[in-house]
């Protein structure tokens, strides 16, 4: 696992003070609030509805047990006993005093831990895929690339100021686990016709108001050309990026009105004065990067293990939990293991203090003391030893966090909505909840098969309902909470933002629609269809019908 | 409101002028972009230092051509969120190679002075508070730099021709306790 050199110490001690000192000029009123918003935002902190809210980056969501322990130990003493993992694998903390905030930060400085950049108009944390360095389908480790792109745009002096936030991802497998379309710029390795691995670059995605898939503006980036190139396009941005209007300055919108092709020609005559200068980055540097990212020392053994498979047969709930939690490790005899932070009934993404601390052992004790956080706002344990699986669920049951239902319908995405935000025009969590425990059956979970329901609570889509083949979107209507109901996004290879299906829902219909939703797929798919090949071959009608019988 | 540069509170000996007609001949003249256009020929016969402000809209790409006639680029922020002028401060050192000032003037903060002076800028207008609210402190409270910018750059080309392998070597993660001092080196 990647740790900090004397410039990353340096930079998070020297931070910590400076931010100590802000705080400081803004309880002396030196600062206006106006000044001071966009300073503390770059240090992820927010002023909520209640509360401060703190959001510390989890670089590429790899966390250590220590780190975990450490966020476990801030929670119970600065917050009230829970923390709350995001889309973008950070961990919110909702319930702050802005007096406490510098010595939360002086906390997190000890394990290497920050919240630089996790908000504000600049270049966010950066994402990967959780399952970088250990999944089956991968070409190499994303994290090396996270990286790299996390020390250059830590404190990028000209980029510090962009026209809006400022979102990059990462993946390099197979498959995509970081909705990269939904990005600012998404980076995704691959192999070009000769064996060279470079990026796919993709520009100007988005969820929010107007929801876009970002589209590739170059086919194949070496990886030596990858800091000058995202240079070039953060530089475009910076100057022609609309500043007129919030609801238009992302980038997503310059890419549209500017179109794809003729951005990506001002991208490029940008990149060529710069792409054999300072960013230009060595062979030898990636591989200094590599080395960090080595794998833990695996134990030699045999990819299928006796004891698992007797464990399999004695208990059905720890099968379906391999089934749908488990996946495919590259190393033979482990698995990846995801930890479901959807129990029935909880909030997702919601964690207590005991429950991290568990995690921190259990991770000590079967998995190298790693621990990913995960765009669906599940934890990982990258590498279980498959013998130890079931020694894993147990210990997982005893915190209630034992639910085999990852990718499933219960696996709901959620952003924290009108209990907590003051953008949102509805709750998000009572309605993942009560989903949460209408839908609770595993069995009846297992047959419904492969899902993503995801539920935003006002049209900024932090919760990315537009890509969910279920997107549910809190709106007001005159006064009261109702609910947009769409259908066949998807966020898999195939993106597609989701249509709505009609009139919205209120808070007490709203899961009896889903209900009626999964009976139409039920009633009417073949077989091995997924939810998702299901709406490509019947399209909304079947749903509509049946949803608006009624009326 | 006073200019810091350099480290001191100094004064501006810059003149800005509303109409060019009375002009005093022996004045640094600090001009717009529409005032350079419009008396192009006359001003550039001008025997004082010349300066040119320019828009938070106005890229220096509008005068790449001109810019050997200016000794000094003002960039203008009328609010310290819009960071447009931080790219074109970049553009101006590092394309251009210019090695006049560049002055930030409107509305700046004490905690974008390290920033803007990465990006190129060597002079600040800022408020009358700033020295006793000690704003010079601001551009060594952060000493570690992650990335090239105008601040590593060196403005000899040639040098940097003849040593690639060592400006490349720069790209990641760089401590700069030399750097700092060289960033006032300007």
């Amino acid at each position: 696992m990647y740790h900090y050199n004397n410039a990353d110490h340096q930079l998070i001690a020297e931070r910590v003070e400076q931010f100590g000192s802000q705080v400081q000029r803004r309880l002396n009123n030196e600062l206006s609030e106006e000044e001071f918003k966009p300073l503390r935002l770059m240090n992820g902190l927010y002023l909520q509805l209640h509360a401060y809210m703190l959001r510390v980056a989890i670089p590429y969501g790899t966390l250590s047990s220590d780190q975990l322990r450490k966020l476990a130990v801030i929670a119970q003493r600065y917050d009230r006993g829970y923390g709350h993992f995001t889309t973008r694998q950070n961990i919110q903390y909702n319930w702050l005093e802005l007096e406490d905030v510098p010595d939360i930060l002086v906390e997190l400085a000890e394990v290497e831990m920050h919240a630089i950049q996790t908000s504000g108009n600049c270049i966010r944390n950066v994402t990967a895929d959780p399952l970088a360095g250990v999944a089956a389908d991968e070409i190499e480790d994303a994290r090396v690339f996270a990286e790299i792109v996390r020390q250059w745009s830590t404190l990028h002096p000209e980029f510090s100021f962009l026209p809006r936030k400022f979102k990059i991802a990462v993946s390099a497998a197979e498959n995509d686990r970081v909705l990269l379309r939904s990005h600012d710029i998404a980076l995704r390795l691959h192999r070009n016709d000769v064996g060279e691995t470079g990026f796919e670059v993709m520009a100007g995605g988005g969820q929010g108001r107007t929801p876009v898939l970002a589209p590739t503006i170059r086919e194949f980036l070496p990886q030596a050309d990858l800091l000058s190139y995202l240079e070039a396009v953060l530089r475009v941005y910076n100057q022609l990026g609309r500043r007129d209007n919030i609801y238009k300055a992302r980038i997503k919108i310059l890419v549209m009105e500017t179109g794809a092709e003729a951005f990506a020609a001002k991208v490029e005559e940008e990149w060529a004065r710069i792409k054999d200068g300072a960013l230009f980055l060595p062979e030898a540097d990636i591989a200094r990067i590599k080395a960090d990212f080595a794998p833990p020392i695996y134990d030699d053994l045999d990819d299928t293990d006796p004891a698992l498979a007797a464990d399999l047969a004695k208990n059905p709930n720890f099968a379906r939990w391999v089934r749908s939690n488990v996946d495919t490790h590259k190393q033979p005899g482990y698995g990846i293991a995801t930890i479901s932070l959807k129990p029935p009934g909880g909030i997702p993404g919601d964690v207590t203090a005991e429950q991290m601390e568990k995690i921190a052992a259990i991770a000590d004790h079967f998995g190298f003391g790693e621990i990913r956080v995960t765009q669906k706002q599940n934890l990982v344990l990258p590498s279980v030893r498959k013998r130890d699986l079931y020694a894993v669920w147990l210990e997982l049951d005893e915190i209630d966090l034992a639910a085999g239902n990852a990718g499933l319908l219960t696996d709901i995405v959620a952003c924290p909505g009108l209990d907590y935000c003051n953008l949102a025009n509805a709750r998000s969590i009572p309605i993942a909840q009560r989903l949460s425990e209408r839908f609770h059956d595993l069995e009846e979970q297992h047959d419904i098969g492969e899902i993503t329901l995801n539920i935003s609570g006002c049209i900024n889509a932090c919760a990315q309902h537009h890509t969910a083949n279920i997107g549910i979107l809190g709106v007001d209507k005159k006064g009261t909470e109702h609910y947009q109901i769409t259908l066949g996004g998807r966020a898999d290879g195939g993106d597609a933002i989701g249509t709505i299906i009609g009139p919205a829902f209120t808070a007490k219909e709203v899961d009896g629609a889903v209900d009626t939703i999964i009976n139409v797929y039920l009633d009417q798919r073949q077989d091995g269809e997924t939810f998702i090949a299901a709406i490509g071959r019947l399209g909304l009608e079947p749903f509509k019908e049946k949803l608006y019988a009624a009326a | 409101m006073p200019l810091l540069k350099n480290g001191q509170f100094i004064d501006d000996l810059w003149f800005e002028v509303e109409a060019l007609d009375h002009v005093p001949a022996d004045t640094p003249l600090l001009v717009s972009l529409e005032q350079w256009r419009q008396h192009r020929d006359a001003l550039s016969q001008h025997v004082v230092p010349l300066g040119l402000r320019l828009a938070n809209d106005q890229s220096p790409e509008l005068v790449a051509e001109d810019l050997r006639h200016f000794t000094l680029i003002a960039l203008d922020f009328p609010k310290f969120t819009d960071g447009r002028s931080y790219s074109y401060a970049r553009i101006l050192r590092e394309r251009y190679g210019f090695e006049g000032e560049v002055r930030a003037t409107g509305n700046i903060l004490r905690d974008q002075l390290a920033l803007l002076q990465r990006c190129g800028f060597d002079a600040f207008v800022v408020p009358d508070r700033a020295e006793s609210e000690g704003w010079v402190a601001a551009f060594t409270e952060i000493s570690v730099i992650f990335q090239p910018a105008a601040d590593t750059y060196s403005s000899r080309r040639e040098a940097v021709r003849q040593r690639p392998e060592r400006t490349r070597a720069r790209a990641l993660r760089i401590i700069s306790s030399d750097t700092v001092a060289a960033r006032w080196a300007y």
